[in-house]
Formats: C-alpha cells, structure tokens, sequence
C-alpha cells in the first residue's frame, strides 16, 4: 500500500483520437480530483481503471495498486471500490443484502450479519436491514452504497460524480462521510466531477482537463 | 470469457439453422426421386411430372398465393391505418391492451372461434335470426371453407393482426413520431397523412422482417388452412401434409417435390413482396413530394380505422367465447342464441381423454422453452461479454428459420429420421419445436436485456464478483420479469406448433393443438369447444405465471416494479 494508486503514462484513445492523458500518483489517504466538463472522458478513464471500458475505446499505459500492476487484471480481482452519481443499489436485493454483497464470502452467518449491522449503524442507518432499497431517501441511498463499496474492503477509491445527484446540504454530509471513511483507511481516492466545490472539499491534488482539440497534439 | 461461453452462439445457430438445412436437403432428395428408404437412388423427374400430373395443382398454388397475400397486406394495412389514426390516443391503449394478449392465442383456436362465429349456422347468424333474417334455418351458402379460401384470409388477418401490431409498437417506441407528428401537424398535414408520410417509413424498415415471416407463415400455414380453407383442393401445403400421411411411398417422392415448389412460391412471393416495396416507397415519395396535405380525408380513414382493429380484435375475442359457450353446452337449437341447458359433459370426456395430451405438451413446451431460454442467455450474456452487440446479419439469420416456409423442411427431416432409422418420437419433436420457439425467446428476451444498465456490472465486478456471479446473482434476478415472460412466449410458441408436431412425430405424438386440429374434420362442437378452449388456456397459463411470479418474489422490491 505503500505507493498508492500510480497512473502511469496513462492514454486513452477514442478510435484513433486521444481523448485524455494522465499520470499521476495518489498516495493512500489523499484524494485526486479530475476535473472538467462533461464530454472529455473523465468517466471513461475510470471505466479503464476498473477494466470496463466500453467498445471504441482504447487504452495505453499501466496502473499500479499498493506496488502491484493491475493493468490486465480482469474487472473483479482488482478490488478498487467505485461510487456513481447514482446508487446503484440492486432492486432485487435488501438493504442488508445489498451491503452483504461487498463482503467477502465465508464465515459464520452470525459474523456476516454482525459485520453488516455494525457497517450501516456506523452511517446511521442502523436497523435498515430488511428496508426495500427503493424506499430509502436519496441520502440514505448514497450511505448504503458506500458501506456496500467499503465491506468489500477495496485498496482504492474511485468517485465518478458520486455527489452529482445530492442538494448542497446532503451533498456536504456525504462527502464529509466518505472523505473521512476514506481517510480512516488509509485509501487512496480518485475523484472524478465537474464541481468546483467538491475539488475543494477533497483538499488534494486537482488535475483539469480539457476538450482535446487537434492543435493540442504534441509531438511524439 | 470461459470456452462454453464462447461457443454457445455457434450451438445455438446450428439449433436454429441445423434442422432446417437438413430438412431442406431431406426434401431436396426425395424431390429428385432419390430415396433410399424405398429402394430408389437414381434419381428421377417421376415425382415432379406426379406433382404435375396432379389436376388440383392450379388452384392450390394459387390459393396459398392469394391467402398470403392477401391476410398480409390486409393485416399489415389495418396496422398501418390504425396506427396512423389512433397513435397515442385513449382508444389507441384500449384496443392494444385488447390485442396483446390475443398474440398468444394459437391458430388453431383464433380458427375455430371464427368458423363457430361466421358459419352459416354460427353465432352471428343465430344471433341475428330468425327476427332480422327470417331464417328459421342455417342458410344453404359456403362461408367457412369457401373455395377462395376468404374465410382463410381473414383468420390468418385477425391472428397476425396483433403481431403486426405489437412489431410496429416496437420501431414506433424508436421513431421519435411524437416529434416527427408535431412537425407535420405543424405544417397543416392532415393527421393519417401526415402519419404516413413522415413517420411510416421509418416504422416499416424496423418491421420488415416480421412481415416476411407473416408472408411466408401464412402462405404455408396448415392447421388454419385445414379448419377454415377448402378441401377440394386445399392450399398447397395442405396437399403435401395428405401426401406425406399416404400409406403409398411413392406419394413422399410428390410430397418431396411439392414442398420444393412451396419453397419456390414463398421466395417468389417474398420477391415480389420486395418489388412492390420498391414500388410503394417511388409512388410515395412521388404522393409525398406533391404536398398534399390530406387533412379532409381523416373523418373518413380515422373510423374505418378503428372500425377494423376493433372488427379484427372483436372476432377473436368472440371466437374464443363462442368456443367457451359450445364446450359447455347442452341441447343448441338453430337458431337459438343460447344453448337451451348447460352441460359439464365435454369438459368431464375431456378430463377422462385429455390427460396424456395435456403432460405430452407440457413436456414438450417445458424442454423446448427450457433449452431455448438457456440458449438465447448465454448468446446475450456472450453478446454482453464481447460488447458487440448483434448486427443486421444475425438478425436475418434469427428470423431466416421463420421465413422457410414449414412444409418445405420438416417433411425431409422426417424422412431423414426414417433414413436413419431414428424413432420419430417426442425427442425429435422437441428438436423441431426448438427451431421455432428459439427465434421468439431471443427477440423477446434481446430488448429487455440490452437495456440493462451495465454499470450494476461495474458495481458488482469493482465488490469483487465474477461474470458469471454478476450473472446469476445481479442481472437474471433484475431481469426476472422479462426473462419469465420470453419464457411464456417460447412455450405459447411450442404448444400452438401443430405441422412440427404432426410431421416430425410421424403421427403419434398428440397434443392438445394436435388433438384439436383432428376434430376438425368431424364437426363435433361441444369437443371442439373443450379441446380448442384448452389449447388457450395452455398458453395464457405460463403469461399468467410470467406476470404472477416476479410481482408475488419481488413484493417488496419497489425498484423492479413497472
């Protein structure tokens, strides 16, 4: 864990296009935040990162995690925890399910249920394990998805517009609360908005990007 | 993607096309005079100059020719003006809530509903007699079975009408007519005409292929054909299922020939249909380019329009209550409206003789559902995997099982089995019901899955599950609902089949659409009621399961309701 999260000479290629370059290293604990309009691949540098980048996309360069590469490993066996702007909580599943899904299989039912209970009262939402995740508040939404990421126990955090959906109040809270969790863990986080506010809640590094133009392209 | 994954696309195609190409290369033989099962390898012009010989051959080609043509255009006219009148309106949701559930009715019953309903003695007569008519007696005129198979156009036009409609509701959903109507509206067309012109084009390249499958369905059709077309001669297709059951080997080698040039007819026909596209499409855009803008002429079209979805809805919906009112009746005079007493008696005979044919099409529909859905997942899921999803040349190659005519192949395919000294039995027969239940599993299934967002796969992979554990934990419970109800169309596709059974199980595997469709020779309504009643309930059963099932599992689950 000692490196972090290290983009290195990152390329992504839309066709034969580039669309967006990175490198940079995101020791654990601090966050990076990507910053830019929508439209110039930030989500898609995510979707490299987890090992689903869609169709007609390409991309160039390795990624290491806590020292090891992760490049080619295949979408599960990377363990970097992601947040949406939406939940994504499964419809067919519980709240307590839901969360359980993170944790690793295994162990004793009691210990699964005792993990899950203490996760989600530890982000007030103690008792909601047999709640229909449709029936939840936005907010509450949000924390579910964030306990589900974090039992999984990742090794890094990736955000991809995780606070967009939020007002301002909900907004601050939940990103105080996965900021901290973040911390407490000692997580490397990667931040991917369009939001100024959020760069600067986060406190780290802040990487801007822009629309890639032609006249940009450097020489090789 | 593990190797089973990978190759189940290629499974599945020879499912699908395996069949087929043997069945055709199995007619093809024969056709030729080869058919080592009699004795014969040399090959001869013997079964065509039969075919030739035969005096009826004029007028079956010409029957299966005109009742194609003839229910497809009408089927797909009513659509199109239905559409174009009533898109969007109150009346437009009614009829088609109305209408989904009758694509699932089977042929057979859509056929006997409307012979009990228009026949001389049937219940429109009664109805109407003897106060408006005076007739004191069934009138002495042809109405079912009439020489120019009408009555066999129009079944087929009421039974492919919903089919028609739900295709184009599909394409309609990726239109954008809302937007395409506001325009033309704008510009002061008239409602039909504007719908026409702007929107229609768009719609029939989406439904073109389902049309050809309605072309080519309907020309070759034969269990319709035998309850409502003529039987001296029948259709075409007619006349090979009577060769292929002669007792008399030789008549195989006419049959073989026959079912060669039903080939040749539905590809002529599917040619001109084709030709008559590219006619239809210069004149509109020639009728388009004059700007006519047609406003006057919607008083007329909007009614006429309803009048026939309703007309065509009406009469299925009526056929299948006449067939409920003869199953249950007791003495029914003509030209009493009503039965005189009610009578549990069909229903008890069908109790004590139905059992075998009811577990022989359970079974039957459950495995060909069964390894269908199973298909048609792991093709989607490949599909997903490899993030390419289908192009228009697997799309005609999905629909290309449906688009030979059915008389064409199966006959060779059981005489294959013959050949090769293969029992026809309920295995071969579950083969064959495949070939037809596959292509409507994966178009049911395909839209529902392809809209599945693929991030809840991000999620699932970033908590560390794999492809296959996001499988069948996260996608098919999510996509339950969906997965269910393309398993109640592949069965209501399997227990409607009446030729693959017939044909490839040499006779002896009975059904309930089997069973059915042999009553119709005898004329016994009580039984016809019962059987073809029945063969109904088999197919609204599993829809009923469909819709039951996810809302009873997901009670509680807000997020997977509607």
């Amino acid at each position: 864990m000692a490196e972090g999260l290290r983009l290195d000479g990152l390329c992504i290629l839309r066709g034969e296009t580039p669309l967006i370059e990175v490198d940079a290293t995101v020791p654990p604990g601090e966050v990076l935040t990507v910053m830019g309009p929508s439209g110039v691949g930030k989500s898609t540098l995510l979707a490299y990162l987890t090992g689903t980048l869609p169709k007609g996309f390409a991309g160039m360069g390795r990624v290491f995690l806590g020292g090891q590469e992760i490049t080619d490993l295949p979408p599960h066996a990377r363990r970097l925890g992601i947040l949406f702007q939406d939940d994504l909580l499964f419809p067919h599943l519980s709240v307590g399910a839901n969360a359980a899904f993170g944790l690793a299989p295994g162990g004793p039912a009691a210990r699964r249920r005792r993990a899950v209970a203490e996760a989600l009262a530890d982000v007030g939402l103690g008792g909601f394990e047999d709640r229909d995740p449709a029936t939840l508040s936005g907010g509450q939404k949000a924390r579910v998805a964030l306990v589900r990421m974090l039992l999984s126990e990742p090794r890094a955090l990736l955000l991809d517009e995780a606070f967009s959906g939020l007002d301002a109040t909900l907004r601050a809270q939940t990103r105080r609360l996965v900021f901290d969790r973040a911390r407490a863990r000692a997580l490397p986080v990667l931040m991917v908005t369009h939001d100024a506010d959020d760069a600067r809640a986060a406190g780290g590094a802040v990487l801007e990007m822009q629309a890639w133009r032609p006249t940009d392209r450097r020489a090789p | 993607m593990p190797l089973w994954l990978r190759l189940l696309p290629a499974l599945t195609l020879l499912a699908m096309l395996g069949p087929v190409a043997a069945g055709l290369a199995g007619t093809l033989l024969p056709a030729l005079g080869v058919y080592p099962a009699a004795g014969r390898t040399g090959g001869s012009v013997q079964p065509l100059r039969a075919l030739l010989d035969w005096p009826g051959l004029a007028a079956a080609v010409r029957l299966s020719v005109t009742t194609g043509l003839v229910s497809t255009m009408a089927a797909l006219g009513i659509v199109t003006l239905f559409l174009a009148g009533w898109s969007g309106t109150r009346a437009f949701r009614v009829l088609e809530l109305l209408l989904s559930p009758l694509l699932s009715v089977p042929h057979a019953a859509t056929a006997f509903g409307l012979a009990f309903l228009i026949a001389p003695s049937g219940w429109i007569v009664r109805l109407l007699s003897p106060w408006a008519t005076g007739w004191e007696r069934p009138p002495d005129v042809i109405v079912t079975q009439d020489p120019w198979g009408l009555s066999m156009a129009a079944g087929l036009t009421v039974k492919e009408m919903p089919f028609l409609l739900l295709m184009a509701l599909a394409a309609l959903g990726q239109s954008d007519w809302r937007r395409r109507m506001r325009v033309a509206t704008a510009l002061g067309y008239g409602r039909v005409a504007g719908w026409l012109k702007a929107v229609f084009p768009a719609v029939y390249a989406q439904i073109r292929l389902p049309v050809y499958v309605v072309l080519a369905y309907s020309m070759s059709v034969v269990d319709v054909a035998l309850i409502l077309g003529p039987s001296t001669p029948p259709t075409l297709s007619v006349q090979i299922v009577r060769w292929m059951g002669d007792p008399d080997l030789a008549m195989r080698l006419t049959a073989a020939a026959a079912a060669m040039l039903q080939l040749a007819l539905v590809a002529g026909a599917l040619a001109l249909w084709r030709l008559g596209e590219v006619a239809v499409a210069r004149i509109g855009l020639r009728w388009i380019a004059r700007g006519g803008r047609g406003a006057g002429a919607d008083p007329v079209l909007r009614p006429l329009a309803l009048g026939a979805a309703g007309l065509s809805a009406a009469s299925v919906l009526l056929g299948l209550f006449t067939l409920a009112i003869w199953s249950v009746a007791g003495f029914w005079g003509f030209p009493d409206a009503l039965p005189e007493g009610l009578s549990g008696r069909s229903w008890m005979r069908f109790a004590r003789d139905g059992g075998g044919a009811i577990a022989q099409t359970a079974i039957i529909a459950a495995v060909a559902t069964g390894v269908a859905l199973a298909l048609v997942i792991g093709c989607l899921e490949a599909e997903h995997r490899r993030r390419r999803p289908l192009s228009q040349k697997g799309l005609w190659l999905i629909y290309l099982p449906l688009l030979v005519p059915q008389t064409a192949f199966l006959p060779g395919l059981q005489t294959l089995l013959l050949t090769a000294g293969l029992s026809s039995g309920i295995g071969p027969v579950i083969l064959a019901h495949i070939v037809f239940v596959l292509p409507y599993v994966f178009l049911s299934l395909g839209d529902p899955w392809r809209a599945w967002e693929p991030r809840y796969a991000t999620v699932a992979a970033a908590l560390g599950t794999t492809p296959t554990g996001t499988l069948w934990r996260v996608r098919l419970p999510m996509l339950l609902r969906p997965v269910l109800i393309a398993a109640a169309v592949g069965a209501s596709v399997s227990v409607g089949q009446y030729l693959p059974t017939l044909i490839v199980g040499g006779g002896r595997v009975e059904t309930l659409t089997t069973e059915a469709v042999a009553l119709a020779s005898g004329g016994d309504r009580r039984a016809i009621g019962t059987w073809g009643l029945a063969q109904t309930a088999a197919v609204i059963l599993p829809f009923a399961l469909a819709l039951i099932l996810p809302a009873l599992i997901f009670r509680n689950r807000r997020g997977l309701h509607g």
